[in-house]
């Protein structure tokens, strides 16, 4: 999976919020595989570094680490929490997240793209938390982003991939950007179907940390989005109305002669 | 044999305590002038809920903490064995099903049930458990008769006398500094809390309304008080409560509510829990200095257990030099 120029080998990506513990947390990042993790930047935490104790423990899983700006509801806020996470971290990577709906986490898509001209500007790189909105899209690449993260739902809702024909036809109006579907992913077969539709990768949090046993559903999506990848590039049939039968009849009695054809 | 303990907030109170109920000879340093400044205990909600607390801690901590229940019960005034009562309200009742798998228990309530129990909320909630074994206590009150039990067993304590573990006095030092130990490996999980009073509704037991982003809890204290906890931040801000913190707590205890939006907000604080990194706590030795460390949100819960291991440790020879709680 490609970030901004970096290559990653693995296509999961992790939250790292609300494990049970930190060393739940540890073993959950390595059973997943995952080489990204996402750190969501408290503005208490970041001033004299208070979260330093947590980071470093996340710093020693041998991850990257992606700073986000959860949590927050202005273009202003976002940017100031990302220029703060720029030098918590030390890196120009931000997933940037513009809450507009306190209820549903929506994201604001007019904020998004707002705070994206401004991060761009500054130099960062966007990974932006959007919906499957084309137009929305179209207005995050223009404003730099070479990173797009559509929701399969709303945050924390389990309820997988919402817009399937959305998201569909997302990859197919931007082949060559990284597509990562983000937020809604509840159980493992979510994240095997954003892959089968050809996203690069899909990033998860809760739906690992607050499962009964963290560290086998880690494990399980890291399977999941293996297996989805390698179905996307074996070329899968596509949904027909007729059946087509795995091996030849002829020599049945036949209705219709359509094996013959 | 003489026996340092420096600490006291819980974790050095129920140690000092217990040493002392077994004829050692105990002395207890606290840095602060005060009985609970700077303690995170002072804060605590005082909940002795071993299944509730399983839901998403090591299901290791239900044994300690049902026997916590009956050693404090032994000891302090106000144990009060009404059970906890888990609710959660609309569109977040699946949370009650998963609470029950996880906690392993509670007996499932409709909201008739849950009348019976709290008439203040008849007709607020439809779906609940009631995990009858659990219990609460007033951390204040505890720790104030911990005090008083600690002197009348010949104990002393000393307030404003801040001591190196290092170069304390005794045969025996137990650190029980809590997050102002610099314990390798031992860090500050920030939490706030409110106390609010108000007239108008009663409540007999802790109420844990659930809900998925932000799960809280409200512990009646009696006299109309009423402890609304707590935020889990990764954090070792010591500062005051944030105004996104405050929010959250007061929204929660209006949804268990409304009559709370009149309740008068009589305190507002922050206070830092030390956490090890499987959130549990444990129970080691270094040379004549054994430390107590990583009580987490479970200071109540597991320091009983916790302390007879210290214990064990001291007057019982036990050899191990390091048992995890």
């Amino acid at each position: 999976m490609q970030i901004y120029g970096e290559t990653f080998d693995s296509r999961l990506m992790l939250g790292t919020a609300r494990y049970p513990s930190p060393d739940i947390l540890r073993q959950a990042i390595a059973a997943s595989g995952a080489k990204i993790v996402t750190v969501s930047l408290r503005r208490e935490a970041a001033g004299e570094r208070a979260g330093q104790a947590f980071w470093d423990i996340i710093r020693e899983a041998g991850v990257s680490v992606l700073p986000n700006t959860a949590g927050c509801h202005s273009v202003r806020e976002a940017v100031t929490t990302a220029e703060m996470a720029r030098e918590v971290f030390g890196t120009t990577l931000i997933k940037l997240e513009v809450i507009g709906d306190a209820d549903t986490l929506q994201p604001d898509l007019f904020g998004l793209v707002e705070a994206t001209q401004i991060l761009s500007s500054e130099g960062f790189q966007v990974l932006a938390y959007t919906t499957e909105d084309l137009v929305a899209a179209d207005r995050l690449v223009e404003a730099g982003c070479r990173v797009l993260m559509p929701w399969g739902s709303p945050i924390g809702s389990a309820r997988g991939l919402n817009n399937v024909y959305g998201l569909r036809a997302m990859r197919a109006r931007f082949p060559d950007l990284t597509l990562i579907v983000d937020a809604g992913i509840g159980v493992p077969s979510h994240a095997s179907q954003a892959m089968e539709l050809g996203y690069d990768g899909v990033l998860l949090s809760s739906a690992v940390a607050l499962a009964g046993d963290p560290v086998k559903m880690a494990e399980a999506f890291r399977l999941a989005v293996a297996a989805g990848r390698l179905g996307y590039e074996a070329d899968p049939l596509l949904p027909r109305d007729m059946a087509e039968p795995s091996t030849p009849v002829l020599g049945q009695a036949l209705l219709g002669g359509a094996v013959l054809s | 044999m003489e026996i340092t303990v420096i600490g006291a907030g819980v974790a050095g109170l129920v140690t000092a305590v217990t040493l002392a109920e077994r004829g050692a000879a105990v002395t207890l340093h606290e840095r602060s002038g005060n009985l609970g400044d700077n303690a995170a205990s002072w804060l605590a909600g005082g909940m002795l809920a071993p299944y509730c607390e399983a839901e998403s801690a090591d299901p290791g901590v239900v044994a300690p903490g049902l026997a916590a229940i009956d050693w404090w019960a032994e000891r302090v005034p106000g144990v009060t064995r009404k059970g906890t009562l888990v609710v959660a309200s609309g569109r977040d009742v699946g949370e009650v099903s998963r609470f029950a798998r996880r906690s392993g228990g509670g007996l499932p309530l409709d909201g008739a049930g849950i009348a019976a129990l709290e008439p203040n909320l008849a007709g607020r909630f439809h779906r609940g458990l009631h995990f009858a074994a659990e219990a609460h206590l007033d951390p204040r009150i505890a720790l104030a008769a911990l005090v008083h039990r600690l002197e009348g067993l010949g104990g002393k304590i000393r307030f404003g006398s801040a001591l190196d573990p290092e170069t304390a006095p005794g045969d025996t030092v137990i650190d029980c500094r809590g997050i102002a130990s610099d314990a390798p490996g031992l860090r500050s999980v920030r939490g706030e809390m409110l106390i609010l009073r108000t007239g108008d509704i009663r409540l007999s037991r802790p109420i844990r309304l659930l809900h998925p982003r932000m799960p809280v809890y409200i512990v009646p204290r009696g006299e109309g008080l009423f402890m609304i906890g707590a935020t889990m931040i990764e954090s070792s801000d010591a500062g005051g409560v944030r105004l996104r913190s405050a929010v959250e707590l007061m929204n929660a205890a209006y949804a268990l509510h409304p009559a709370f939006a009149e309740a008068e907000v009589v305190e507002m604080k922050a206070g830092r829990r030390p956490a090890l990194a499987d959130n549990l706590p444990k129970v080691t030795r270094r040379g004549r200095i054994v430390s107590v460390s990583g009580l987490y949100r479970h200071g109540f819960l597991l320091s009983p257990d916790c302390a007879a291991k210290a214990a064990n440790i001291i007057l019982g020879n036990t050899k191990r030099e390091e048992i995890a709680a």
